[in-house]
């Protein structure tokens, strides 16, 4: 058996395990507070987090 | 090239597969239906339960792991065929990218005040991650980009990678405001200092002398435009301005990462980010209660992942090829020192060199001649170790 037979699966599993966890344990999420769909031309900032920035 | 090319194993060392008979095809269509449903069905669960912009933003992350993986489309890799073989196709397709990317992107920005550019600022620590981690990307066979897509088609090596580069991306996050006083200035913006007209002819200007430089190194008779690089180019700056547009930021991996350890980090009582300078801001304070759903960055990882997985649903896969314990030893921690590089370096390959430079901002110009610098090493590394 490769090593990719048994760490594909175990991969998958422990993203989805590390998901479901995550959402379990998060705040919950309020719907009626969703950001819009398309931000250009929203007239909303921004306010994800990104790789460039440095706070 | 071409279609050969697509038939390639999906491994650390890539080795070539075996084509695809009408049969399999036919096989592989039906075997990628269990995929095609989960992918659907996790839509379907952002679209009523997270948000709808989420869901939209899985399917562009879909789109963007399917390109990668698709088109073989690896940083990596082109780098490390121009400097071993002086193959500039792969390079030539990066700059493509880059270009088609401010093209779309730099007007939006000047057009629409929502939206954000990737702003890095030019300091110490963009310079020692981005050599550090042009150099690791190599032995680990895998940038930001690199390491997802791979993951996700299965490739064992990036697979393992994924936990240690989200790691050392945590620790990088967290000891950020240490490297920064190392020295820094403020970030600089292209589109701001000249327009959208102004910093996108730069761009272009810079990229073609670059081009040109890399055919002068490769050689006038070599081959320089490969199809496969030229629509994966097209698709990932099509999608690039889509996440811009969509979230209002552009295209980034490795925060989503650090994001993720972060929280285990948090919830295992080890780490306290209240306490934390990077952290603690309000923003990122946000961000770690509430769920990585609703994450930019992580929800197009996540997409990228299932992308690229479709993408190694399809038959035809080759046979990988094993990689020794000191091997893989080399490439882990090669793994973890890319994340921890790559967050000092405010960004990867796509978060700072594409991200970056597409957006107009001095510090993906900077990132991308200090990264390459650190290819150049990391490449002799990598012979070193045999892979």
């Amino acid at each position: 058996m490769t090593s990719r037979r048994w760490l594909r699966p175990l991969f998958w599993i422990a993203l989805a395990g590390f998901i479901v966890w995550d959402w379990s344990h998060s705040v919950a999420v309020d719907v009626r507070q969703e950001p819009p769909l398309i931000a250009a031309g929203s007239g909303q900032a921004v306010s994800g987090g990104h790789c460039s920035l440095a706070r | 090239m071409g279609r050969a090319d697509l038939q390639l194993s999906p491994t650390a060392t890539l080795t070539p597969g075996t084509g695809a008979g009408a049969e399999s095809r036919t096989g592989g269509r039906w075997r990628r239906l269990p995929l095609a449903a989960v992918l659907v069905a996790f839509f379907a669960f952002l679209v009523w339960t997270v948000a709808l912009r989420q869901a939209v933003l899985f399917a562009v992350g879909i789109g963007m792991g399917a390109v990668l993986a698709g088109a073989r489309f690896g940083f990596t890799t082109g780098w490390r065929q121009l400097i071993e073989q002086r193959d500039p196709r792969g390079t030539i397709g990066q700059l493509l990218l880059l270009g088609l990317a401010a093209t779309l992107s730099m007007p939006l920005l000047a057009g629409y005040p929502e939206l954000q550019a990737a702003l890095g600022p030019p300091s110490v620590s963009l310079v020692l991650g981005a050599f550090v981690f042009g150099l690791a990307m190599q032995i680990a066979d895998g940038c930001g980009s690199g390491t997802l897509y791979k993951a996700g088609m299965g490739v064992p090596l990036n697979m393992g990678i994924l936990p240690l580069f989200a790691l050392g991306s945590f620790l990088g996050s967290a000891h950020l405001d240490r490297w920064l006083s190392l020295g820094e200035v403020e970030p600089v913006s292209a589109v701001q200092a000249w327009g959208a007209g102004g910093a996108l002819a730069t761009t272009w200007i810079a990229l073609v002398v670059i081009a040109i430089g890399v055919r002068v190194f490769a050689g006038w008779r070599r081959d320089w435009i490969d199809r496969r690089w030229v629509w994966g180019a097209i698709g990932l700056a099509v999608l690039a301005a889509l996440n811009l547009v969509i979230a209002g930021q552009p295209w980034g991996v490795v925060y989503g990462f650090g994001l993720w350890a972060a929280k285990v980090a948090q919830a295992s009582g080890g780490f306290d980010g209240a306490t934390n300078a990077f952290w603690s801001q309000a923003g990122n304070a946000q961000r770690l209660s509430q769920s990585l759903l609703l994450d930019v960055t992580s929800i197009t990882n996540i997409g990228i992942l299932g992308g690229a997985l479709w993408i190694a649903s399809r038959p035809g896969a080759g046979a990988e090829k094993p990689l020794t314990a000191k091997q893989w030893a080399v490439g882990l921690i090669a793994g973890f020192v890319l994340g921890y590089s790559s967050r000092l370096a405010f960004g990867c390959n796509i978060g700072a060199m594409l991200s970056g430079i597409s957006t107009g901002s001095l510090h993906g110009w900077i990132w991308m001649p200090v990264a390459f610098a650190g290819t150049l090493f990391g490449v002799r590394v990598r012979r070193h170790f045999g892979f």
